[in-house]
């Protein structure tokens, strides 16, 4: 390893730690410190005395766990169907099934209130048709988080078992088959073990996603307590050091699923073998078919519903719409209102450049480390390799908490600045949150290149600028379009981050949602979320452009 | 002096085998093979004439010049990959320009020597085409174009042919003979199979566990192989345990399982005294005979190859002895004995001494 190669991996490390593991390593410290100075453990002594903590720490614990069971129960079927049937529509289909990934948290939320909710399309309809005095149902409780979650996440089980199901090596299922194994025996004997590792991944993830979700406990949870609302609101009444044992016990259950995961992150599962998957067979029976197609529709249906709810509500003039099943009135005024006012416009610049920057910067960050520890062991490069997961790791709650605690002094030799409340913090902690996204993508792209590459251009003659310039980012383009697609849609819908740490003059679209809301007027909420949507979907297309051969 | 030389080379990995101690040189326009096992350090010595690994210890030297510490891109030194390593986002014309625009070749002249390199490697008209198009062997010509293009000093190629399959390796060998001979370029090249180096190369280095075994033509390995490696690992041989009764006037007499072969004194590459000995003999070195002339034994496996036809005969010390004879010989279970073809048997006879295992 050359000297320049070393420092530079040194210097990333460092930077890392200072903005990583430093903030959350001053949680661990405020949650034990007393108000005098000295040490305490009082905190989680009220942690574990008070039966409100231990109600918000199950009901974290239960709703996760339940969110696994659901994702997968809807996930991994819909997986094998699509995988290995072809039936009519489904194509179409099968685009459409990864609709709940261009809805940002809250937007989907929002989005299943009016569809959902006690005021919503279904509800309203539902109490129509039965004639019925009251509303049927409230989108409140466990459930309702449950609901939301189950849409949202059974796209990690249904992308992780296809991407198993089409590396796994067709030979052993013949084999089986040749073996003399039913249909049955085949798939709990050889099919599924073999997909396990892709399983494991998407169940990981999965917890982990329903574990730091805030935004669907936050609006709907009512008087049903999970730790990341818990936190938050314990913070909004002063007391810090609580929030921060808080913060720590989230953190801790965090950990135990990563242990009990026995991973190391997402899409770290791989199906073994190198078979080639058969082709999707049209379902044989015309029953069986038929069943197929509609269930698919019914689906898509479903997927599309919040999407067109949010852009036929944003259509809606304030006010106007009260007892009615769908609104009477429809009018762009909401969009006029949007784009005419300057204030109404600022959340929307605001997102966007807090977005492109943050982005930016950790793809800087995620390419640091690719040229930097990539191809090169050493115990620096593990380290900085782990750093860059961390806040993937941590729900991103406990990370706003541990940026707003660690950056709200101002202590230059203990390396703690005053950030909170500058415009500063909010990029900061989405780049943060997007360095796990952004790194992942560019190492697994580094490492996919065939390092003779590198090695043929130097050997014409050229130098690592130009071998960086000419070959390595040419290639790399899928990898990096990936990353920071992925990391641009995360942190402009972010909603968990900034209602901790946003300003009045960095506040984004997702608190101006909220706000809007909270005035009662639906139009301009939805309206800003198509807005979120549209943009979302667009930067999505943008980066899935066809990927050139690697390889 | 050689025009390339490498001097008392070393490179010590942790687990891996290495390279150690290795000196060799290669004439102006000679061409040099690498040869050996996966692991004996031939690829490690090729990567460190590229400049991608760093020797521990030694000195390469080109024209006298040192080049040692100096970076691949500043060493003029082109190398094929074992996978051509071609840029795939590149065409074929972009690729060979890579090299050029180092040289600062630009343009219409670039745009010529393009032309050039595709016309040697017999691929004009090449230029536009996308690297994704191109067959296996279509690819390595156009590694091979592309390394040449810039001129370099010496060309290095990574087990150039152990990519393409049986049908295509054979011409490809022939024309890639042809065309580095053409060129007249320095080149070593790196190659775990035998026929491989005796076709391309005019010397060939055999290295065992990062060490040299032994360095000559082709013929000198096969005929006078200096050690017991080079002895097995270089064509085809069959091994008795026998014992040296007698050394005198350049006659050495050797009983092997209570036959008696008369040798002359080339046979064993070093001093041998009198006492057990290993008797290496290729399957052309020896002849089937009726019954009671020679080591006896019985025909056990037949095996028709086109210009001749193989037996295995297993001794009474059961030891399996493969000779190389006509097809109407013997038949499999034919009682037969085993003679050197000419006696006293010289090593390009096929036959040869090494000292006893141990000894």
């Amino acid at each position: 390893m050359s000297r320049g190669r070393r420092i530079g991996t040194v210097v990333l490390a460092l930077l890392l730690a200072w903005l990583v593991a430093y903030p959350l390593l001053i949680v661990a410290v405020e949650s034990v410190r007393g108000g005098t100075g000295g040490w305490t453990l009082e905190y989680f002594r009220r942690f574990g005395t008070e039966p409100r903590e231990w109600q918000a720490l199950w009901g974290s614990l239960w709703t996760s766990v339940a969110s696994v069971v659901l994702a997968g129960l809807i996930g991994v079927p819909l997986a094998f169907l699509f995988e290995r049937h072809d039936f009519p529509g489904r194509r179409l289909i099968g685009a459409l099934v990864a609709l709940p990934a261009v809805l940002p948290p809250l937007v989907g939320v929002i989005a299943f209130l009016f569809l959902y909710g006690e005021t919503g399309f279904i509800a309203r309809m539902v109490q129509g048709a039965l004639r019925m005095d009251e509303v049927p149902w409230r989108l409140e409780g466990a459930w309702a988080i449950l609901l939301v979650h189950a849409y949202s996440m059974y796209v990690y089980f249904y992308l992780f078992t296809r991407a198993g199901l089409a590396q796994l090596d067709h030979a052993a299922i013949e084999a089986a088959q040749s073996l003399g194994a039913s249909r049955g025996r085949t798939l709990f004997r050889v099919t599924l073990p073999l997909l396990a590792p892709s399983l494991r991944g998407a169940a990981l993830l999965t917890f982990m996603t329903a574990l730091a979700s805030f935004s669907a406990p936050y609006i709907f949870g009512g008087g049903f307590r999970v730790m990341t609302t818990q936190i938050v609101f314990t913070r909004l009444n002063g007391e810090y050091g609580m929030a921060m044992a808080q913060t720590v016990v989230l953190s801790l259950l965090g950990l135990a699923g990563l242990w009990l995961a026995g991973e190391g992150g997402p899409g770290t599962g791989r199906a073994g073998g190198k078979g080639v998957a058969p082709p999707a067979r049209l379902i044989a029976s015309p029953g069986l078919r038929l069943a197929a197609t509609i269930g698919g529709w019914t689906l898509g249906i479903f997927l599309l519903l919040p999407h067109v709810t949010l852009l036929l509500l944003s259509f809606v003039p304030v006010g106007t719409w009260t007892i009615e099943t769908f609104p009477p009135a429809y009018t762009v005024g909401n969009y006029v209102t949007l784009f005419s006012q300057p204030e109404r416009l600022r959340p929307l610049g605001n997102s966007l450049w807090m977005a492109t920057l943050a982005t930016a910067v950790a793809m800087l960050a995620a390419l640091a480390a690719g040229v930097l520890i990539s191809r090169h062991r050493s115990t620096v490069g593990r380290w900085t390799e782990r750093l860059l997961a961390v806040p993937w790791l941590v729900p991103g709650t406990v990370f706003a908490v541990a940026l707003a605690s660690a950056f709200s002094v101002h202590a230059p030799w203990v390396a703690r600045i005053i950030l909170v409340g500058t415009i500063w913090i909010l990029p900061l902690a989405y780049v943060i949150r997007n360095l796990p996204l952004a790194s992942r993508a560019v190492l697994a792209g580094f490492r996919g290149l065939d390092p003779a590459l590198d090695e043929a251009a130097h050997s014409l003659g050229a130098g690592r600028g130009r071998t960086l310039r000419r070959i390595t980012l040419p290639l790399l383009r899928p990898a990096l379009a990936a990353g920071a697609t992925l990391a641009f849609v995360t942190a402009l819908g972010d909603f968990v981050v900034s209602i901790i740490l946003y300003t009045y003059d960095t506040r984004p679209l997702s608190l101006e949602i909220l706000s809007s809301l909270r005035q009662g007027d639906v139009g301009i909420a939805s309206a800003y979320g198509v807005l979120l949507m549209a943009l979302s979907g667009l930067v999505f297309a943008l980066g899935s452009e066809r990927q050139v051969v690697t390889r | 002096m050689p025009y390339l030389s490498l001097h008392a080379l070393t490179r010590r990995f942790g687990d891996q085998a290495g390279v150690f101690d290795l000196s060799l040189g290669v004439e102006r326009g000679g061409i040099l093979a690498l040869l050996g096992p996966s692991g004996s350090g031939k690829t490690t010595t090729l990567r460190m004439l590229g400049g991608f690994e760093r020797p521990d210890a030694g000195r390469i030297t080109v024209e006298q010049e040192e080049v040692t510490q100096l970076r691949p891109e500043r060493r003029r030194f082109g190398m094929v990959f074992q996978h051509y390593a071609l840029f795939p986002h590149l065409d074929v014309g972009q690729n060979i320009a890579f090299g050029l625009e180092s040289l600062g070749v630009r343009g219409a002249a670039a745009e010529q020597r393009i032309g050039e390199a595709l016309a040697l490697v017999d691929l004009g008209g090449f230029a536009r085409r996308a690297v994704a198009e191109l067959s296996g062997g279509q690819q390595q010509r156009i590694a091979l174009a592309r390394a040449l293009a810039p001129e370099p000093r010496v060309l290095l190629l990574d087990e150039p042919l152990s990519n393409l399959d049986p049908a295509l390796r054979e011409r490809t060998r022939r024309e890639l003979r042809t065309l580095i001979r053409r060129v007249g370029i320095t080149t070593v090249i790196v190659t775990h199979e035998q026929e491989d180096a005796f076709d391309l190369a005019d010397t060939v280095a055999v290295l065992n566990q990062g060490r040299l075994e032994q360095v000559g033509t082709p013929e000198a390995l096969y005929q006078h192989p200096a050690t017991v490696f080079v002895a097995r690992f270089i064509g085809r041989s069959s091994w008795m345990t026998g014992r040296l009764v007698s050394r005198e006037a350049g006659i050495l007499r050797v009983s092997v399982d209570g036959a008696e072969w008369r040798l002359r004194e080339g046979v064993a590459g070093g001093v041998i005294n009198p006492g057990p000995v290993q008797v290496m003999a290729r399957p052309e070195g020896l002849a089937l005979a009726p019954p009671g002339r020679g080591l006896a034994g019985e025909v056990t496996d037949r095996r028709f190859a086109g210009a001749g036809t193989y037996y295995v005969v297993k001794t009474a010390a059961g030891i399996h002895v493969e000779v190389l004879a006509g097809a109407t010989d013997a038949a499999v279970g034919d009682q037969v004995s085993l003679a050197p073809v000419r006696e006293p048997a010289g090593a390009e006879d096929g036959l040869h001494l090494f000292p006893a295992a141990g000894a």
